[in-house]
């Protein structure tokens, strides 16, 4: 999109006074939902997720079952009332792309072995949207996975850079998402540093694109510790031994 | 007194070496290096590293006493929902009864609940069950509640000395199945203090004194009454 | 499919002879209520309504569109449902099947029979564009009578909704003109008991089930009976009257919630 109405960058700061390399402001509350196996709400800058887990169960309809390992079917929504021009209900191709990429990043790291002929479903929706939604979202569902007591490798967690007039910076913001030059999500093991989770759009020189993985993969790591928190937050205090 | 702080820790956790322990349950080895892969309590008393987990579907282990509600009832045997991930088989020669084949309903139906007995974990996780033993049944009357499978050891207590004390202050039958299921009955009042109090040690289960707290509560609530 | 063992039934209606529900409530008692407003920015209204662990959101988006050719002056309003996965082990994936359906019905006839939406204050060009109003409701814990939780968070919503005039030039974004909006609440019956807020329980075994939409003036506005049992027409009555004085009692805590 050619920009020439909004400049993205005023004194070296971004649009909403974030440094180059700086992220938005992130929340994170796991075990959510009284019904949902393992849940978590997530707000990332104007984003607003939830996602939800169920199983491991026998996954039907029966010829989706592998006889030697569990599947994972994520799905990805978004609300109707979460973007400025309502969205009509129901998955549409885009929703269903982020489905399957997400189910994949995930399938790398839950031990599905242990599972077979079931199913882990994960829900995403998305109630409020600001750009990185796909990245909220797996970055909820992997807390809502260890809610749910999945066994995991790992926990994932996703996050973006993008390019916005010829300087790389880490996750988009919505103008920087609508009129920037590229637009990189990934996710990663945090662990092992492996890539589970990438695309990319738009215009990258090789330099650019070592830069924005990168500073993708920095961000990354920095969410990962708030998950983490959030997890040790909601169980420590009720079921953490603590001395009397 | 030990204070001994219980650990929780996350799936991709460090824990140690297998040069120095061994990896059990609830961990994963890649390197040399033992890792958890869920969330749980760290136990590395023994020789071992465990975790055991906070949350969960129930994992069915042989000799494990279950509480089933049937889902099916086929010509030869039926599908028992037991809380794990997969529904269990309950064959007709596992059950006190003679059956004719095709005549299962008449015995056990959808919605009937069973105290049974897991008999058998093959490797594809099929799961067996049993209903032949004297202390197995069909259920009648009484409630069913609901737990999280990893809070069933603290609501039957260090031999059974946190449900004991239910029994006694509640005049209650209670039941209590390794896949978090707990089935109670007795007078109406007696079944409510027994929800209660379950629902209060699963909110603490970690606390420590939880016993002797909730040995005063059922003292005081008994003394009220009188 | 979550399945609902038997003894439960039959502990739910020992109790209930005795007069007692499993969580102590009385038969015509709510469980608490608690309403959240503008929790989506996107949304032009929004609302958070929990009912016990039930838990709702509804969302209004406004456009500018035609109107019906039967109404040229009026502005267009529609509910949608979706009974997404997140919310219960039994929803299933999907275009919305005839529970979201209904629920979405139910709750857009209690709004539109009585008139909250000042439909004809709507109107910018007679037959040409009018002002739409769409209410999504996202339900995203089931834990009993999603009837009245939808309702109450879509009335939340558009006690709140601005409509935004800026964004298409049409001068200043203005509340969205409102009447009295009408309280719906839902009873369902299991052998003779019938309660008033079901929670899961009493939902999984109940038999039939009583939405009643009542307005400010214990008027009716909206009802509707869903499942294959029956009623007789004393229990109707009682329902109704319940109704009527939880919808009084609702009324105020909404109009508290949205500062009024």
């Amino acid at each position: 999109m050619i920009n020439t109405e909004v400049k993205l960058f005023e004194n070296g700061k971004r649009i909403d006074g974030r440094k180059p390399d700086e992220l938005r402001k992130i929340k994170i509350e796991a075990g959510v939902l009284h019904r949902a196996e393992g849940s978590c709400y997530l707000e990332w800058g104007g984003n607003k997720v939830i996602a939800a887990v169920y199983g491991p169960r026998e996954a039907i309809p029966r010829h989706t079952q592998n006889p030697l390992r569990a599947i994972v079917n994520a799905r990805y929504n978004m609300a109707a009332f979460s973007v400025d021009d309502r969205k009509r209900p129901g998955p549409d191709r885009r929703s269903r792309e982020i489905s399957k990429v997400i189910s994949e990043a995930l399938e790398n790291v839950i031990l599905l072995e242990r599972f077979p002929r079931a199913s882990i479903d994960v829900n995403i929706e998305v109630l409020d949207a600001e750009a990185g939604t796909r990245c909220a979202g797996l970055t909820a569902a992997g807390v809502a996975l260890v809610d749910a007591g999945i066994p995991m490798k790992d926990i994932p967690v996703a996050c973006a850079a993008g390019k916005i007039e010829d300087q790389v910076v880490l996750d988009l913001g919505k103008d920087e998402d609508n009129f920037g030059n590229a637009d990189l999500p990934i996710a990663i093991s945090p662990r092992t540093g492996e890539v589970l989770l990438l695309q990319m759009d738009g215009h990258l020189t090789l330099a650019e694109f070592d830069q924005a993985l990168d500073l993708a993969i920095k961000g990354c790591h920095i969410v990962s510790d708030i998950q983490k928190k959030a997890i040790m937050d909601k169980y420590q205090s009720t079921q953490g031994g603590t001395t009397q | 007194m030990s204070q001994e702080k219980r650990e929780i820790v996350i799936p991709s956790q460090l824990l140690g070496d297998i040069k120095n322990k061994k990896a059990g349950r609830g961990t994963f080895v890649e390197n040399g290096k033992i890792y958890a892969e869920i969330l749980g309590i760290l136990n590395k008393n023994s020789n071992y590293i465990n975790v055991t987990p906070l949350k969960g579907r129930y994992d069915p282990i042989e000799k494990d006493f279950v509480i089933g509600i049937v889902e099916e009832a086929m010509s030869s045997s039926w599908l028992v929902d037991i809380n794990a991930a997969y529904p269990a088989l309950l064959h007709v020669n596992e059950v006190p009864w003679d059956v004719d084949f095709g005549e299962t309903e008449r015995y056990l139906n959808y919605g009937d609940c069973i105290m049974a007995k897991v008999l058998q974990v093959d490797q594809e996780k099929k799961l067996q069950i049993t209903l032949k033993d004297r202390n197995l049944y069909k259920i009648k009357g009484g409630q069913i509640i609901n737990v999280e499978p990893s809070k069933v050891p603290r609501i039957i207590g260090k031999k059974g000395s946190m449900i004991s004390l239910l029994k006694k202050y509640t005049k209650c039958r209670i039941f209590v199945g390794q896949n978090g299921r707990i089935w109670v009955d007795g007078e109406d009042d007696g079944i409510k203090k027994v929800i209660n109090t379950i629902n209060m040690i699963e909110n603490e289960a970690l606390s420590y004194g939880l016993t002797n707290k909730i040995e005063e509560l059922l003292k005081k609530e008994a003394k009220d009454v009188h | 499919m979550t399945i609902t063992p038997s003894i439960k039934k039959d502990y739910l209606i020992n109790l209930a002879e005795n007069g007692k529900r499993t969580d102590g409530r009385k038969f015509d008692e709510f469980r608490k209520i608690s309403i959240e407003t503008g929790v989506i920015s996107k949304a032009e209204g929004s609302a958070r309504v929990k009912i016990g662990n039930t838990q709702v959101i509804s969302g209004i988006k406004m456009d500018i569109g035609e109107p019906y050719p039967d109404s040229p002056e009026s502005g267009v309003m529609t509910t949608a449902a979706e009974l997404i996965p997140l919310a219960s082990p039994d929803f299933e994936a999907g275009p919305p099947r005839e529970n979201a359906i209904e629920l979405a019905r139910v709750v857009d006839r209690g709004i539109r029979e009585s008139e909250l939406i000042e439909v004809d204050k709507l109107c910018i060009e007679p037959g040409e564009k009018v002002w739409m109003v769409f209410i999504d409701i996202h339900i995203l814990d089931f834990d009993g009578n999603l009837f009245d939780a939808a309702s109450l968070a879509s009335l939340a919503a558009l006690l709140t909704t601005n409509v935004p005039a800026e964004r298409f030039d049409l001068g200043e974004d203005y509340p969205l003109p409102l009447k009295e909006p009408p309280i719906s609440c839902t009873s369902v019956k299991y052998k003779d008991t019938v309660v008033m807020d079901p929670s899961l329980d009493e939902e999984e075994i109940a038999e039939a089930r009583l939405t009643v939409a009542t307005d400010i003036n214990g008027h009716l506005r909206a009802m509707q009976k869903g499942l294959n049992g029956s009623f007789t027409v004393d229990e109707i009555k009682k329902v109704i009257k319940a109704s009527i004085d939880n919808g009084r009692k609702i009324q105020e805590q909404l109009y508290k919630s949205v500062g009024k």
